[in-house]
């Protein structure tokens, strides 16, 4: 390392050999960074079907662990209706869906780990923007959960404070990298009010520091924050305000420049909606293959000759295979978010259109 | 001479074994495929980013951040740009690893003594210390005093009352900001002045003990100077100072001056967990003074504190200010790791704005390189002072 820098008169400023090597390490780390990156988006160009089907599973990017979204259970299998979702893609890819593999992911490695083609579906509750949808590269494939932004305060320990509107000084912890925290900086500056923002990378910091008292609001999606409360020391103490701030479209994102995989995936989750609105269960689906509606049968691949499953590039049994492995759209928000999880949130705006809510998917023929 | 003659000659047989034009050539090989590869690697990137539709380009700095910043040092609101974000957890990140730096460098030089120290409650003490430090990860370090004690404060409405209307609880430590009013500008200059003299009076002691051998109390002097004319200006000016206290209001304490508790935690945590290897990098130095060079110093009629402060002091010096530099520069890196409680350094600051906007290449290449300044600024700086102590050969 011979590298020396003339400062003045006489001395000599060299990079001896000991910082000379940190400094060669650093570079060469980051080439090897840029070049893994390079690679691996090379790699992921090569239809993702393809990948899939040879590799034999699909790699699916899950959230750290949020309670009925997706979260690992006692026994270290992913649930939640996130984690629900790779599985309808799996079986309708391969008639299984129990062929994925999860990547749990902070909100900040997720959209750089789908990029780069570390996996192949990003299912965590991931609101679909239209700066996602473009700058990063993505394509959001529809909204399997309508949410929108809310507060949570510790009520015994904050009396008094009901909206808010109220909470002008308050520290406010937030996952960063979100769009919960622009929001949060929007919210307080349209209202003219001050807060300390309390930051922090990984869900599981942001719960601790809540829950041992850091500050004084938690705010993230409204789901987010019932199934949170869940696991706070005494859940009973904590209220969710009324104010909702934001719309917030949770919905599984895939990479752009594959239209194929794209269909796929979007077109599961519209087989999950139809099958619902069809009366399509888990329970019933085998003997639905007989229903005399057309309809029916043509959805469940039963007409001759269809092709609707294999145009898509995969059988056309899929459907079947879909609500054979997590039911149909509301089973699995029953199972995982609704009356059948301790969370039990109502449907609502996730409602089917036919019952005054927003989920409306097009026909399949 | 002749061995000389025989080695200038042209070698026999072809020019592949002359040694000249093989060391031309594969250095040029070497060249070559490293700038080569480096050209490849920046043009896969450029086209696969273009192939996937990521936004590339460092045109996004000049971005709306959105996004709040819990430690400002410079101004910042989330209407600030991206650009200005990044410098801010840069400035974050530099205030960190200066505190952490003099902080720790103070404990490791108490401590370094220490385990020298004919007490053996003290070298005990110190020994313990250094173990324990210096064998648990620096993450753990931190995560000890942002969950361990800092977390177990009571909360802002029960906060402890401490002197001079100062607050400790879990959301940190607040004291009263001071508040100058007219004429303040006044202690400023006397302050100024008062240095100046101290560093005359110092330099007129030298001289006069060159050349008389009468020494003067420099130091007591200058402490006087130092504190006295300020004080003097002080009063003087009519007292213009007022404090700003903290208050109790709905959520938090306001007014006043808050340390927060990311902020604490790391900085602790780094000055302790640093101290540990500038202590043993201390002890190894006052070791690496020959004993002959103390009892030679005795024996010209020294007595114990000029021979610590004129003979020991400066010969470890030369020891253990190049070992100094790495330990420093493993501080500053060590400061990233405030990404896990939460502190907006550059790593958190720069990885948030990575994730807004999906420039990774670009946000990862903007914290290489800052963190490379910083490293090769302070290493400039260390080889300064490297260079002032080190023995002067004749």
């Amino acid at each position: 390392m011979g590298s020396c820098i003339h400062t003045g008169k006489k001395i000599r400023v060299c990079l001896k050999t000991e910082k000379g090597l940190w400094v060669m390490k650093h570079i060469a780390i980051g080439i090897f960074g840029a070049a893994t990156l390079g690679l691996m988006a090379s790699a992921a160009s090569a239809g993702t079907l393809d990948t899939v089907k040879a590799k034999g599973f699909i790699q699916c990017g899950v959230s750290t662990g949020l309670a009925g979204f997706s979260a690992p259970d006692d026994k270290g299998d992913w649930q939640g209706i996130d984690a629900d979702f790779c599985r309808a893609v799996a079986a309708a890819v391969f008639g299984d869906g129990s062929k994925v593999k999860f990547t749990p992911l902070s909100a900040k490695e997720r959209f750089t780990a789908l990029q780069s083609g570390e996996v192949d579906i990003l299912s965590r509750n991931t609101t679909w923007t239209i700066n996602r949808d473009t700058a990063l590269g993505l394509n959001f494939v529809g909204t399997t959960y309508y949410d929108g932004q809310g507060f949570m305060i510790n009520a015994k320990k904050l009396p008094g404070v009901n909206s808010a509107l109220q909470l002008s000084g308050a520290a406010v912890c937030v996952q960063s990298g979100t769009t919960t925290e622009l929001n949060l900086a929007d919210y307080f500056k349209a209202n003219k009010m001050e807060y300390n923002p309390v930051v922090f990378e990984k869900l599981e910091e942001v719960n601790a520091a809540y829950d041992a008292g850091r500050c004084d609001v938690y705010t993230t999606d409204q789901s987010g924050l019932y199934g949170i409360r869940l696991t706070l020391g005494s859940p009973a103490d904590h209220v969710v305000l009324p104010e909702i701030i934001s719309k917030e479209p949770l919905g599984p994102a895939v990479r752009q420049g594959d239209d194929q995989w794209y269909h796929i995936v979007k077109w599961t989750y519209f087989a999950l909606l139809d099958a619902e609105e069809l009366g399509v269960t888990k329970a019933n689906v085998d003997e639905m293959k007989n229903s005399p509606s057309p309809e029916i049968k043509r959805v469940l691949g039963q007409e001759a000759d269809t092709k609707i499953g294999t145009d898509l590039g995969v059988s056309n049994d899929w459907v079947v295979n879909i609500v054979k492995a997590v039911g149909n759209y509301g089973e699995m928000f029953d199972r995982n978010v609704g009356s059948g999880s301790p969370l039990k949130i109502a449907r609502g705006i996730n409602a089917l259109w036919t019952k005054g809510g927003l989920q409306y998917a097009p026909p399949i023929r | 001479m002749a061995s000389q003659e025989i080695l200038r000659e042209e070698p026999s047989g072809s020019f592949v074994n002359d040694p000249k034009i093989r060391s031309l050539f594969f250095q040029t090989l070497v060249v070559v495929l490293l700038f080569g590869s480096v050209w490849w690697i920046v043009q896969n990137v450029i086209d696969n980013l273009q192939r996937l539709h990521i936004a590339s380009g460092f045109g996004f700095l000049k971005g709306r951040a959105g996004f709040d910043i819990s430690d400002t040092p410079i101004a910042y609101t989330s209407d600030s740009t991206y650009g200005r974000a990044i410098i801010v957890g840069l400035i974050n990140t530099i205030i960190v690893a200066v505190a952490g730096i003099i902080t720790a460098t103070i404990i490791g030089f108490v401590i370094g003594v220490g385990r020298l120290s004919q007490n053996w409650l003290i070298r005990k003490i110190c020994t313990v210390y250094v173990e324990i430090f210096r064998n648990i990860p620096p993450l753990l370090v931190i995560f000890f005093w942002y969950s361990g004690v800092l977390a177990v404060l009571p909360a802002p409405r029960d906060s402890f009352h401490l002197p001079f209307g100062s607050y400790l609880n879990q959301r940190g430590f607040y004291f009263p900001r001071t508040v100058w009013g007219e004429g303040s500008w006044l202690m400023l200059v006397a302050f100024v002045v008062a240095l100046a003299m101290a560093w005359f009076v110092a330099h007129k002691a030298r001289q006069r003990q060159m050349a008389t051998g009468q020494q003067f109390p420099v130091f007591w002097t200058s402490v006087a100077l130092i504190v006295g004319l300020p004080l003097l200006a002080f009063v003087l000016g009519g007292m213009p100072l007022t404090f700003d206290f903290p208050k109790q209001s709905t959520f938090n304490l306001t007014g006043g001056f808050q340390i927060k508790p990311e902020f604490l935690s790391l900085y602790l945590a780094l000055s302790c967990y640093t101290a540990a290897f500038i202590a043993e990098i201390v002890r190894a130095g006052i070791r690496g003074v020959s004993k002959g060079q103390t009892e030679a110093a005795a024996a010209l009629g020294l007595r114990s504190s000029p021979i610590l402060r004129l003979v020991v002091v400066p010969q470890a010096m030369r020891i253990v200010i190049p070992p100094m530099t790495s330990q420093y520069l493993n501080l500053t890196k060590n400061s990233s790791l405030a990404i896990a409680i939460g502190y907006p350094d550059l790593t958190a600051t720069a990885g948030t704005v990575l994730n807004q906007t999906g420039q990774a290449v670009e946000g990862v290449l903007i914290m290489m390189i800052a963190y490379l300044i910083l490293s090769l600024v302070t290493s400039a700086v260390m080889n300064v002072v490297n260079a002032r102590m080190a023995l002067v050969e004749r």
